[in-house]
């Protein structure tokens, strides 16, 4: 599921840019291109009775209630305990979580950042009002009314968890253990023909970070905000990088299976993908990079048509629960979005492995925006690549 | 009513009362030729020019077509930007002719297992055994293709059985272009073999009895009565493992490294940009490839052997 929502991510022509906008010029008043500012739709004012049911467009390993894993289960006691009746839709992409929403027909959508801000500014959900969720209080600083979720300081959702893009290596092939992506870029590397990368458009922006911190005078701020020097210098980068590629990846359970046998040694992963190569028995390890690194983010929105927004809201206060945030947490392999499920994982380490307490460590990591044509970093003056251009540079990247 | 009855019966006259609707209907059909093939053919009709030609024009009307890139919705203003950017883009070319290469490679090699294999079982073999080899060649299709394909990735690793075979980890193929080949030939094999095996069995005993007494050894034979005889087979296989092999994108995306091919770039851009027009005007080039080898193998008869 990861690997489709990783697509999907990207797919989305998000709205990000409005937010981008936001942050850098508030005097047109509107935080969207041309000071657009979100429709106007109030907030739920107070919590009512459940409606009996509720509709949920979610990433599939979200909304368990034991099919999948008689284990896996969040969602039978929530009904037990609400009378909501949980219906799901698992939906593969950003794209279609969006088409879902526009039918009206959902309550709640487990939206990624880059499909979150083309609901708020296309008047699909609506503002949180987040003092009716009694969990929110206990969710991270670092989740909350980010650019992904919120809108001139307005929450438009509760957060669900995070995650980054980390470097993983072979600690029996990669010696010395690697810091920085220099590992992956460099084209003077020992391991041409054993570096894996993430087979993804949003890849650039990997290649846009290293390239902040190697290539200052590029002038990059936001690796998801690229003018054409900038964006021909990533791929530039990434064209040279090619030359050491023994195979992109693009799904999780092909990368770990590389690390195992060595056809890979050392590239991007995600945490949870080097914990299931561990518990395969390969002898690997991961960094954030000093570099930073990039991430992903996921945020539960309400519809502004719900039929059931009570049980949507009992619903968002539910999946942030301690107990249920830690079972998906540890289900799906993310850090968490309320810090009291660190106390809740079965697997004590859970937390720390994934970093969820860490602000430190995800103040290093952006998190995967779309790229639009206006720049993400509030620049005026140029316009930036979008997410199309990237998605064409990324085949000629491949040759 | 007997169908002898009815058909004596002058249409018009109709002198038995109907019974029920069912029974009407019958009569009437009977008695009206055009609505009775209208009524058999409207469906299979529909389809075709519904389902399949119905999307293939789609296809290339969407080609036209952009999107925005700031909402994501489709721009239907007929546009050839998109073949502009295909025709213009090395890396599509590169593309182009690599995914041709992989497609004829894996035709070639397919042929060259296929036949001796085909011979022998329509020829050779005695009947029983006939019946179990064509069950083992159509087993493997019975098995889901990712399955097949995950399995190859694994005997393809490093230091896998593909290597030992090579004598040694890191002496096999590992993965890329080889890999892709390899797969696909090893996956599409059973559409070489079936349409030669059935040209084959249609050979007649005693041409190959006459050839013998005429006093032809065995690669003569082959080479002035199989051969010419099976050709249209061989096309007609080669119409499989070459559109197959050219559309695929799921083998290569398993062992094929870092290669790509036009599949690759079809899936990445509905997949990852939502850019459905893009994609649309580069799923052209195999149909307009597709249409073009058709068209030459056309006077062959292998159409006929599908």
């Amino acid at each position: 599921m990861r690997t489709t929502r990783v697509f999907t991510a990207l797919a989305a022509a998000g709205l990000l840019a409005l937010a981008g906008c936001g942050d850098g010029g508030g005097a047109t008043g509107g935080s969207g291109p041309g000071g657009i500012k979100p429709p106007k739709i109030d907030k739920l004012a107070s919590l009512g009775a459940g409606e009996g049911q509720v509709n949920i467009v979610a990433w599939a390993g979200y909304v368990e209630n034991g099919s999948t894993d008689p284990k896996v289960d969040w969602v039978t006691g929530f009904e037990k305990e609400t009378g909501c009746k949980v219906n799901v839709k698992v939906a593969g992409t950003s794209d279609e979580m969006v088409t879902l929403m526009k039918t009206g027909d959902y309550d709640v959508v487990s939206a990624s950042g880059d499909a979150s801000l083309r609901l708020i500014y296309g008047g699909e959900v609506a503002p949180v009002n987040t003092d009716l969720i009694a969990n929110y209080k206990d969710v991270f600083d670092g989740l909350k009314l980010k650019q992904w979720n919120s809108v001139d300081g307005v929450a438009y959702g509760i957060p669900h968890g995070r995650g980054a893009n980390v470097l993983m290596y072979r600690t029996d092939k990669v010696t010395p253990a690697p810091t920085s992506w220099s590992a992956v870029f460099d084209a003077n590397s020992p391991y041409q023909g054993k570096v894996t990368a993430y087979d993804s458009p949003i890849y650039i922006a990997d290649a846009a970070l290293y390239l902040m911190k190697h290539q200052p005078e590029l002038g990059i701020k936001n690796p998801y905000a690229l003018d054409d020097k900038q964006f021909a210098a990533a791929v530039d980068l990434l064209k040279k990088q090619n030359e050491l590629i023994g195979e992109y990846w693009s799904d999780y359970t092909k990368e770990v299976q590389a690390f195992k046998s060595g056809n890979s040694v050392v590239g991007t992963a995600w945490q949870v993908i080097v914990n299931l190569a561990k518990a395969d028995g390969a002898p690997v390890e991961a960094v954030l990079p000093e570099e930073g690194a990039t991430g992903w983010s996921d945020t539960w929105m309400v519809s502004a048509k719900a039929k059931h927004p009570n049980c949507g809201y009992l619903w968002m206060n539910h999946i942030i629960a301690p107990a249920a945030n830690a079972a998906v947490a540890e289900w799906f392999g993310e850090a968490p979005a309320n810090k009291l499920a660190c106390d809740q994982t079965a697997d004590k380490n859970h937390c720390t492995t994934f970093h969820a307490a860490d602000e430190a460590y995800f103040d290093k990591v952006w998190f995967w925006s779309t790229p639009v044509e206006q720049c993400l970093d509030g620049r005026t003056d140029v316009k930036c690549k979008d997410y199309a251009a990237w998605t064409q540079a990324w085949t000629t990247i491949k040759g | 009513m007997t169908a002898l009855s009815t058909l004596d019966r002058p249409a018009g006259e109709d002198s038995i009362p109907a019974r029920g609707p069912v029974r009407r209907l019958s009569s009437w059909l009977h008695r009206h030729r055009g609505a009775r093939l209208a009524g058999l053919l409207s469906a299979p009709l529909l389809w075709l020019l519904v389902a399949y030609l119905g999307s293939l024009a789609v296809l290339f009307v969407s080609a036209l077509w952009t999107v925005n890139s700031f909402t994501g919705d489709l721009v239907r203003e007929p546009t050839f930007a998109n073949f502009r950017t295909i025709l213009t883009e090395a890396v599509y070319r590169t593309v182009t002719l690599r995914s041709l290469g992989v497609a004829a490679a894996v035709t070639v090699i397919d042929v060259l297992i296929a036949l001796p294999m085909a011979f022998f079982m329509a020829k050779v073999a005695s009947p029983r055994s006939r019946r179990l080899l064509v069950i083992a060649i159509l087993t493997p299709l019975w098995a889901s293709y990712l399955v097949k394909a995950y399995a190859w990735r694994v005997m393809l690793a490093n230091g896998g059985p593909v290597d030992w075979l090579f004598g040694g980890a890191g002496n096999g193929p590992g993965y890329g272009l080889v890999a892709t080949v390899l797969v696909l030939s090893y996956l599409w094999l059973p559409y070489m073999i079936l349409p030669i095996y059935a040209g084959l069995e249609r050979l007649p005993d005693s041409l190959l009895e006459a050839s013998a007494d005429l006093g032809a050894r065995g690669g003569r034979t082959v080479r002035s009565v199989v051969l010419p005889m099976i050709v249209p087979s061989v096309i007609a296989g080669s119409i499989f493992t070459f559109s197959l092999s050219l559309g695929d994108y799921i083998t290569v995306q398993i062992v094929g490294g870092k290669t790509q091919l036009i599949g690759n770039l079809v899936y990445a851009n509905i997949g990852a940009a939502n850019n459905l027009p893009f994609s649309a005007a580069l799923a052209t080039i195999p149909v307009l490839i597709m249409v073009g080898y058709l068209v030459a193998v056309r006077r062959s008869g292998a159409l006929e052997e599908l």
